[in-house]
């Protein structure tokens, strides 16, 4: 029986083969990730004659053809145009943005008085790069540094006071401005919105209808209607007499709106909380705060990262739209300089954009990777 | 703790002093914050209307039939400077509903190709599509708005060097001219052979799913339905004898006459708006996509089901659960985003009614007006999402 048994038994080893074509090398993740099928071709090609189309104008124009030097508008333009370029010629204009750099960062903010915004911007990185840092220790000091201390000694700082030359709102400008909105939005949207998002899900009838109200309408409504409505209504709510300055109005509005959307993110988490976490802390007798503050809010803001953050993002773009109310915020600075006849070109404005959009995207590009950086980090509920 | 266990063991009424019962406390901080609104208000109104008497300001809504003494470029109702304040924000909304319906279209176009192509096995279209989702998320929409307009639409020729496009378009720094299309008689009867078209469509596809739960049968409902709606129209205006003229623009010395021109304004701000949104859709579709779990599609794939069915019948109708609800609320942001209009000149509701406020001095007036229409478009759209919700949820036990 047992020569009968047609089963095979191999004895030797199998010599070893090459590897496939389609693993390791370059032809082979052409093959598998650009022409894997006929639509991939059709795709692939499309696709590279997009870039074709785009690319070499486009580095042409940012770089190759772009003005670098150059102290005003005749390095940026034609000969017809005024200026010595030859004609035909289209270039960035790069020279602008070099110039009138130190202008995009401060606005108008006095010469004399420019090393208090630094030394600002130096104050805060120190505070915040400890913050950003999971292991760096000491956290709770530097929150109380960062978010109670710093902005008072700021204030003082950037607005005058205490010997130092009064420095009044409207001469802010620039980066500065859009980095004081957006530093005192998310300083006060991120606890104002847990408050709101507490209030939504409180059982107390007045409460919960109050913060409703409040969430739905702002978040119902454009950023410039609450926008103008701080600008414009605010001096009417107050006592005959009373002022408030514009840039208070703008940071009210500013902050009021975030803290709508921010809640709402909150409460995303707070929702996704077992019920039997907050009768645990029930049965062991904490009180209501001491139960969200230990319990609940810890696990729920840590579920919701990423929708806070983007809240942040989202602040940080919006603050983009004070200008609309006559604010020199970064964008509105850049744009003021497109008519001044020192740099009125017709590439000005694009470049100026351009530029501003980097700047843009460097910000809120950064807060998003730390963002995917901070939710791996705190993910320990999958981990062991 | 021990006090607890005490009262719980000798059933007897707790003594609570009052200021530690849940419910008095409840009540007690209620009354207090209701007090606090109620002052606020009462402070706030007291103030409001001595500071209106004082800039001699009346209060209602009678300036709204007042002439309004302004012009509008972009108006696709009748309207000169002899118009009231009311037609200018009728005339702003109309603007406003506009740019939503086309940047809605758009964006959704193009935030489906893009979220598609990033789920692409194509390495180079998805990092494409990858790029255009983080350039455009992380800047901000006023940025867009100004590139169009004053990066690339104020850069286009003067009038009298307009670039001419084909079917005798002109493309110049005051907008897009095109021939405007002049109706001629019968033509009201399209619209109703289109209504006509849709409607008998619904009533084919119900008669089609009714017959395939009876028979199995399947019928192409789709191409009845394209059959019907675009055919029905296009045979009613062959039989009315093409009643179509166009008024084509004409390059005078100096401007263009006759055509219809599509504002720079308009163009700037629909361009805008679709690219931005596209870029959160796509990431939506994306995630819709990605949600729906493989063992669906090889489920579908092993009771034999071809990749278009597969993703017709089993994947879209399970990633649109995921989809629908935060589209609509993309689409309610482009709704509001559609405001910044205001900052390039697009007269669109905020827009007018900035210029109204401004001429007038009603600002309580036009700021309530703005909050009443956006929130009716976002309470109509928060009621169409509730609908949508429980329709599709899951049924669980």
């Amino acid at each position: 029986m047992a020569d009968t048994n047609p089963s095979f038994v191999r004895h030797e080893m199998l010599p070893a083969q090459p590897a496939p074509i389609a693993a390791g090398n370059i032809i082979g993740w052409v093959r598998t990730n650009l022409l894997a099928t006929p639509k991939d071709v059709v795709l692939t090609v499309i696709a590279i004659i997009l870039l074709a189309l785009l690319i070499p104008p486009a580095l042409n124009w940012l770089v190759v053809q772009a003005t670098w030097f150059g102290s005003d508008r005749s390095v940026c333009t034609t000969i017809v145009q005024g200026g010595i370029q030859p004609d035909g010629w289209k270039g960035a204009c790069w020279a602008f943005v070099k110039d009138r750099f130190v202008q995009f960062l401060f606005g108008r903010y006095p010469l004399d008085e420019r090393w208090r915004p630094i030394l600002v911007t130096v104050m805060f990185i120190v505070l915040l790069a400890p913050m950003l840092i999971p292991k760096a220790p000491y956290k709770g000091l530097n929150a109380l540094l960062l978010f109670i201390v710093f902005p008072i000694v700021a204030f003082f700082l950037l607005h005058g006071g205490f010997g130092l030359q009064k420095v009044e709102t409207p001469l802010w400008g620039g980066l500065m401005v859009t980095l004081i909105l957006s530093f005192v939005g998310i300083a006060v949207s991120f606890p104002l919105g847990t408050l709101l998002a507490l209030g939504r899900r409180s059982k107390m009838p007045v409460i919960k209808t109050l913060c409703v109200t409040f969430i739905e309408v702002i978040r119902g409504v454009p950023l410039i209607t609450v926008l103008f409505m701080a600008n414009v209504m605010l001096p009417l709510f107050l006592p005959t007499g009373w002022t408030i300055d514009n840039f208070l109005r703008a940071l009210v509005a500013v902050a009021l709106f975030a803290s709508a959307y921010m809640a709402e993110v909150i409460r995303g988490g707070l929702q996704a909380i077992p019920k039997g976490q907050s009768e645990g802390a029930d049965s062991l007798g904490l009180g209501y705060w001491q139960k969200m503050r230990l319990i609940i809010l810890p696990q729920a803001i840590k579920l919701v990262i990423p929708g806070i953050v983007n809240t942040f993002i989202g602040l940080f773009k919006d603050t983009s739209l004070v200008s609309i109310i006559g604010m020199f915020d970064l964008l509105n600075i850049i744009r003021l300089n497109f008519t001044d006849t020192t740099w009125i070109t017709p590439v000005t404005p694009i470049t100026g954009l351009i530029f501003a959009g980097i700047i843009y995207w460097i910000f809120c590009f950064s807060m998003s990777r730390y963002s995917a950086f901070m939710e791996r980090h705190l993910d320990t509920a999958h981990k062991r | 703790m021990t006090d607890h266990a005490i009262r719980v063991s000798s059933h007897r009424e707790p003594k609570v002093s009052p200021i530690n019962d849940p419910k008095v406390r409840s009540i007690f901080f209620q009354i207090m914050t209701a007090l606090v609104v109620v002052l606020a208000v009462w402070f706030i109104s007291h103030n409001v209307s001595v500071n209106l008497a004082r800039a001699n300001i009346a209060s209602g809504y009678g300036f709204l039939a007042g002439r309004s003494g302004f012009d509008i470029g972009f108006a696709m109702l009748p309207y000169s400077s002899d118009s009231t304040y009311g037609d200018a924000l009728v005339v702003g909304l109309i603007n406003t509903i506009l740019i939503a319906v086309t940047g809605i279209f758009t964006a959704t176009i193009i935030g489906f190709l893009v979220g598609i192509g990033r789920l692409s096995k194509n390495w180079l279209i998805a990092k494409l599509c990858t790029v255009y989702v983080e350039v455009f998320r992380n800047i901000p929409p006023l940025l867009v708005i100004f590139f169009w307009y004053s990066g690339v639409l104020s850069t286009l020729p003067q009038v009298r060097d307009s670039l001419k496009l084909p079917f005798s378009m002109f493309l110049n720094n005051r907008g897009l001219a095109f021939p405007k299309p002049l109706w001629g008689e019968g033509t009201y009867l399209i619209p109703i052979t289109i209504l006509i078209g849709i409607v008998v469509t619904f009533a084919i596809a119900k008669w089609a799913k009714k017959r395939q739960m009876r028979t199995g049968k399947q019928f192409h409902t789709i191409w009845a339905g394209i059959a019907l709606i675009a055919g029905l129209p296009i045979l009613t205006f062959l039989m009315l004898g093409a009643p179509l003229t166009f008024d084509y623009p004409v390059a005078g010395r100096f401007n263009l006459s006759g055509g219809s021109v599509i504002a720079p304004e308009f163009v700037a701000l629909y361009l805008a708006l679709s690219f931005y949104t596209a870029a959160f859709i796509a990431e939506i579709i994306r995630a819709g996509i990605r949600g729906v779990p493989k063992g669906q599609s090889e489920a579908s794939f092993a009771l034999g089901l071809q990749p278009s069915s597969t993703t017709r019948l089993v994947v879209i109708p399970q990633a649109a659960r995921i989809i629908i609800p935060p589209l609509t609320s993309q689409y309610l942001n482009l709704t509001k985003n559609s405001s910044l209009g205001v900052a390039i000149g697009f007269p669109e509701l905020v827009s007018t009614g900035g210029t109204t406020m401004n001429q007038t001095g009603q600002a309580v007036e036009v700021i309530s007006i703005w909050l009443v229409v956006y929130l009716t478009i976002s309470i109509a759209t928060s009621l169409f999402m509730n609908w949508f919700n429980a329709r599709m949820a899951l049924v669980e036990r």
